[in-house]
């Protein structure tokens, strides 16, 4: 049994509707996953790793 | 050989550690490295190179949220490779068991030793979090991906 941390405690993960989701773009990837009691959303986490540093080119400019 | 004007890479990695001081101030009286925090900012803000200091203005709040945010682990010295200096906080910065229903979409990270001084900005696909976990997975500390780098 899998318990989740939700807006009402914890949860046995067998009572949620469980849906995932992932975004990439030349910046970032993100993932996220939510839980839904029924129409209720009670849990979403997102976990973003960035892939570069966005400023190093108006640092660059600074610098140079 | 032949001379070539060039900004020397060792300043470079010596500006990340406060080795130089072309002004009369600030003096920095010790010697050991700051302490850097991640604030998250509401995507109605607006914080941008223009930014000088931490400010609680458009930072999210919420459940389990801390105003000013969280502490960034800094337990990797800069270093120089090529003509770049780089720096990346040692591990990822996390956000645990909080509810931050207003969507939101930057970082700005700052200096919480040196009066809460804005270091950098870094933004990502907006987001809200319920009850649950937001990390910040930080690239490969390295002169092509690191966080803080000067070129």
């Amino acid at each position: 049994m899998a318990l989740v941390q939700t807006t009402h405690g914890e949860m046995d993960e067998s009572l949620l509707r469980k849906e995932e989701g992932a975004f990439e773009d030349d910046n970032e990837i993100t993932t996220w996953v939510e839980y839904w009691l029924g129409s209720e959303l009670v849990h979403r986490s997102a976990h973003v790793t960035l892939k570069k540093n966005v400023l190093t080119e108006g640092i660059t400019q600074m610098i140079s | 050989m032949a001379n070539t004007q060039a900004m020397c890479t060792s300043f470079k990695g010596e500006l990340l550690t406060a080795t130089h001081n072309f002004g009369a101030s600030p003096t920095r009286a010790g010697s050991t490295a700051d302490t850097f925090k991640a604030a998250l900012y509401l995507a109605s803000a607006t914080i941008n190179a223009s930014t000088t200091a931490y400010s609680a203005t458009n930072e999210v709040t919420g459940t389990n949220y801390t105003a000013g945010g969280a502490t960034v682990t800094n337990a990797t010295a800069p270093a120089t490779s090529g003509t770049t200096a780089y720096w990346t906080p040692s591990a990822s910065i996390t956000y645990t068991n909080v509810t931050l229903s207003t969507a939101f979409d930057t970082m700005l990270m700052y200096n919480s030793t040196q009066s809460n001084k804005a270091v950098a900005v870094y933004t990502f696909g907006s987001q809200t979090i319920t009850a649950g976990t937001f990390t910040l997975t930080m690239p490969t500390n390295d002169a092509t991906t690191g966080l803080l780098r000067l070129a």
